[in-house]
């Protein structure tokens, strides 16, 4: 499956969507898009990866660069994931300690705006 | 004992069908379910590894991809052997293996490839990293890529070469019947 994003405006937040395969072929539509979002002035993004069905270290170097981004303007840049199978490359390359990754949406909201 | 392989041009696109392909020929073997995502992903990595590699010396040379079921740890056999040797049944190190090997074609000297620096290369990632390099799509070093294929993979082995790397990876067969390949 090829990838689809979308992204929508929650409160301060922007939460982007992403469904299907983010890897060599695909990361450089999600950089634009986080690349896009950023120059706009969103600096609270979430990414909710719920749909995601497979992602290699192409996509984690896409969502470490947003993350960059957003940090540059003290902004934060959350996941949304309960899959095993996409946690599990975040544990091996231990960016589950750089990353805020939460059950829902509204949990990653939550916990940001309670900092 | 049999072999499957493809060879793929140095295009991101073509990655996708690798690791897909990669994934089949696994579940068609026998791979434990559990272990298939690994195959894919890893394959995944060294593919991308690979095309990334072409694309900065020998873009229109081909990648080699190989999926060998049943590979022991000795050299191939007869493919007839592959249910005849007791030894190859056996539960343990010794069982048949599934084995994806990756080869390239673009010298291994310019790119510092190590597997066990992944601490340094993650903090360097984030805190001090570069913006995308030349044929890259982020601040990552494919040595990233390889140290996920060695969390990933059961054995692995990396030989870098002034004429292409070549990557090998197995996994253990099963003992379960070989499942029939699903769709993807």
């Amino acid at each position: 499956m090829d990838l689809k994003l979308d992204h929508y405006t929650e409160g301060d937040t922007e939460i982007v969507v992403v469904e299907g395969e983010i890897d060599v072929y695909t990361a450089p539509r999600l950089r634009e898009l986080l690349i896009d979002l950023v120059n706009k002035g969103n600096f609270y993004l979430v990414v909710n990866m719920e749909k995601v069905e497979f992602l290699d270290s192409t996509g984690l170097g896409v969502l470490v660069g947003g993350l960059k981004r957003v940090r540059a303007h003290d902004g934060t840049l959350d996941l949304v994931c309960t899959q095993e199978r996409i946690l599990k490359i975040f544990r091996i390359t231990g960016l589950t300690k750089v990353f805020g990754i939460h059950d829902t949406v509204q949990e990653a909201i939550d916990k940001r705006s309670s900092k | 004992m049999a072999t499957i392989t493809l060879t793929i041009s140095a295009l991101p696109a073509h990655v996708r069908t690798a690791r897909l392909m990669a994934a089949t020929v696994a579940r068609r073997a026998g791979i434990a379910a559990s272990a298939i995502d690994e195959i894919r992903l890893a394959v995944g990595e060294a593919c991308s590894r690979a095309v990334a590699a072409h694309k900065l010396h020998c873009p229109t040379q081909p990648i080699l991809l190989q999926l060998i079921d049943g590979s022991g740890p000795g050299p191939v056999s007869d493919p007839h052997d592959d249910t005849s040797n007791p030894a190859l049944r056996a539960n343990g190190s010794t069982t048949r293996r599934f084995e994806v090997v990756v080869s390239d074609r673009a010298p291994s000297k310019d790119s510092e490839e190590t597997v066990n620096h992944v601490e340094p290369l993650l903090d360097g990632l984030f805190l001090d990293g570069d913006d995308t390099p030349p044929g890259g799509i982020s601040g990552f070093s494919p040595g990233l890529g390889l140290a996920v294929i060695t969390g990933l993979a059961d054995e692995v082995s990396i030989d870098p070469q002034d004429t292409g790397t070549v990557v090998r990876m197995s996994w253990p067969l099963s003992t379960d019947q070989p499942q029939e390949p699903s769709s993807n």
